[in-house]
């Protein structure tokens, strides 16, 4: 490129626009070459305030750590104690969050029934009902309870280790299912109920009831058909975090599962993906006040899901008050998801390894979501689990460290008194001061 | 006949008494009395029982119902006999809202109305209602059969897949992708068993078939404005 023109005059250095960025643009063209929004499967990819703004502040002269190796650092949790009778028992308070049979395979669910099984944790059905594989290979399952009831019935819900009614999801607060045709297969065309090949569009209300108090009596059916003895989890998106909790703990839910926008989905709008709901950050204070408000903390539990990626985010999650979490987009990548190994045949797709988010077109490479039987052949299911334990059990690992550092003997001691925040907004959606001051925004007491 | 007074024992009492029938059971007659517009009763039941309410239901009165009959002796609440896989259920009253919702199978009678959202999202269930129903009803209706000797609401069938839906009397409006449809002989012999085994006199000649246009099946922008 010429620097100058013909008189010698100096060119400006061409400027990209900070709005109209080539992402965007991108994005533009797209728009008007299709007439049809883009769908795409993961979470929020735009930058939040997250768990990486936190720090922990470890031990000092006044808080003595435990011993790494030597002391113990308990990591077990016991998950809807308060009503039923067989409440479920982790080792590790890091669960599976829920992913259909459809969006992934069958070997992927059994992979993530092994690994979970291994490292002593619970997996969760999804949007499709629940598969003999991963029945067959998950020692705590939870049956998720979703207004579409794709393939629901009583013989699965007496099966499962605890039902979670499923009302929002982080990546879509009020949104329903989407599973496009490329992915209906025989046989999840027989579980669903439906045509082969054809679009499915899960409602995004449940068909039988609205609002807190209808909540409340089909919590009561779903006990009295399970006879009172699996927990019941409520799982609401991170939209408004403090009513949810609180409307869901009135209606009588065991656990309480709060997801945030950085939470997978299946697929969904990019728009919805990016722009509706609330940072994973956000919501854990919230939820927290409505469980300590209504006398409820540690006795109905909160599993906080969305983004959590290591044990660091583990102890965050469980210092601001969370009683455990759940990955699902984390796991997946264990198992294989966007490893670039298979980086010529991303590129093939018009991606590469870690942007891969195409997953309702069925195409994944590492035939972890998809139907075709010549991808899913890639995926081997014992190896996944073995991969999905090592992942959890170091992320267990990490926890404890930290955990330990901070002095304390069980997961559940870490207290936002161990943390410090980065940027004034991370101090003010977690409540821990600033680093380096004893403030945070809206603090009580203070008049900023 | 065995009897349970549901004001007496309670309604745990009550539904863990009728689930722990089992299929070879020869207790197979059940009463259930002043049950007062509780919810949940009879729900979850797993054997080839008949257990008659003898007046009004809440929320759910036979949810889930697999073999068993229930009948209700009055009206029932919301969401009766949602997630039915099998059995019968015969309400003598008016059922209200998201009647058999989801519904996999079996029967549902009512001799009165229901109200709106009857059969949503139903996916084998056959419902015949001898009165109305209310708006909205059938919406995403997967597979099944839905039966009206009276009138439709709004929104009939609205984002139907495969279920039927045969009415006598007047639509208010069909939903997105729900048509009129041609009845056949087959629907004609299917509609006849299925008036004969709610033990409703009516010609199926009388009768009008809907069903999905199956024009949303697949997303097409161009018909963007239908959803």
């Amino acid at each position: 490129m010429n620097k100058h023109d013909a008189k010698g005059i100096p060119h400006t250095t061409p400027r990209q626009s900070a709005t109209f960025t080539q992402d965007i643009n991108s994005d533009i063209r797209r728009a008007a070459a299709t007439g049809i929004y883009d769908i795409r499967g993961g979470g929020a990819k735009r930058k939040v305030p997250s768990f990486d703004d936190l720090l922990f502040m470890g031990a000092s002269i006044s808080r003595y750590p435990l011993e790494g190796y030597r002391e113990k650092c308990e990591t077990s949790v016991t998950i809807g104690g308060l009503h039923a009778e067989n409440p479920i028992e982790l080792d590790i308070p890091i669960t599976i969050a829920g992913m259909s049979f459809g969006a992934l395979s069958g070997p992927a669910k059994e992979a993530l029934g092994r690994g979970a099984s291994a490292a002593g944790t619970s997996t969760t059905t999804g949007d499709g009902g629940m598969t003999p594989e991963e029945r067959g290979h998950s020692d705590k399952l939870v049956y998720q309870y979703l207004p579409s009831r794709y393939g629901m019935n009583p013989d699965d819900l007496r099966r499962a280790d605890a039902i979670e009614i499923v009302v929002g999801q982080g990546a879509k607060p009020g949104g329903g299912g989407m599973l496009l045709g490329q992915k209906i297969s025989d046989r999840v065309a027989e579980m669903r109920n439906l045509p082969k090949g054809i679009d499915q569009r899960s409602a995004c209300r449940h068909p039988d009831w609205t609002g807190p108090d209808d909540l409340e009596i089909k919590i009561l059916e779903l006990r009295e058909i399970t006879g009172w003895k699996v927990p019941i989890y409520v799982k609401v998106a991170g939209a408004r975090p403090y009513y949810d909790t609180t409307l869901a703990i009135k209606a009588g839910a065991d656990a309480v599962v709060l997801d945030g926008m950085q939470g997978g989905t299946a697929a969904t709008q990019d728009v919805f993906i990016e722009h509706v709901g609330q940072p994973t950050l956000a919501i854990v204070r919230p939820a927290v006040q409505a469980l300590q408000d209504l006398g409820m903390h540690r006795k109905v539990q909160l599993i906080l899901s969305g983004g959590i990626r290591s044990g660091a985010d583990v102890a965050k999650a469980m210092a601001l008050g969370a009683d455990a979490v759940a990955i699902g987009t984390a796991a997946l990548i264990a198992l294989g998801d966007n490893d670039p190994k298979w980086e010529a045949e991303y590129n093939a797709l018009g991606t590469t390894a870690g942007a891969y988010d195409d997953w309702h077109e069925g195409r994944d490479p590492a035939g972890i979501t998809t139907q075709d039987p010549e991808l899913m052949a890639r995926f081997d299911p014992v190896e996944g689990g073995r991969r999905l334990k090592n992942y959890l059990k170091v992320m267990t690992l990490e926890a404890q460290t930290i955990a330990r550092a901070c002095g304390k003997n069980h997961l559940h001691n870490l207290e936002p008194e161990d943390l410090v925040a980065l940027t004034m907004e991370a101090a003010a959606m977690a409540r821990v001061p600033l680093a380096g001051t004893d403030w945070y925004p809206g603090k009580p007491g203070t008049s900023y | 006949m065995q009897t349970i007074d549901l004001s007496d024992v309670g309604l745990r009492e009550t539904n863990k008494t009728l689930h722990a029938q089992s299929a070879d059971t020869n207790q197979t007659a059940w009463e259930i009395i002043n049950p007062r517009g509780a919810h949940a009763i009879a729900c979850g039941l797993d054997a080839p029982i008949e257990v008659t309410v003898k007046g009004s239901t809440g929320y759910y009165c036979a949810g889930m119902n697999q073999q068993a009959t229930v009948n209700i002796h009055g009206s029932a609440g919301p969401g009766t006999g949602e997630n039915i896989m099998s059995g019968k259920i015969v309400i003598e009253g008016d059922a209200s809202q998201y009647l058999g919702a989801t519904g996999h199978g079996g029967l549902i009678v009512v001799k009165g109305n229901a109200s709106s959202r009857c059969g949503i999202s139903m996916k084998g269930v056959n419902i015949v209602v001898q009165g109305n129903i209310g708006h909205m009803s059938a919406f995403m209706g997967q597979s099944g059969n839905l039966v009206v000797c009276g009138d439709a609401g709004d929104a009939l069938g609205d984002s139907c897949y495969e279920a039927r839906f045969f009415v006598r009397g007047a639509v208010k409006s069909l939903g997105a992708d729900c048509e009129k449809k041609e009845m056949r002989e087959e629907h004609l012999t299917l509609l006849q068993g299925l008036l004969d085994e709610a033990g409703i006199d009516a010609d199926p000649r009388d009768f009008t078939r809907y069903g999905s246009a199956r024009r949303l099946y697949n997303f097409d922008v161009d018909n963007a404005g239908a959803y």
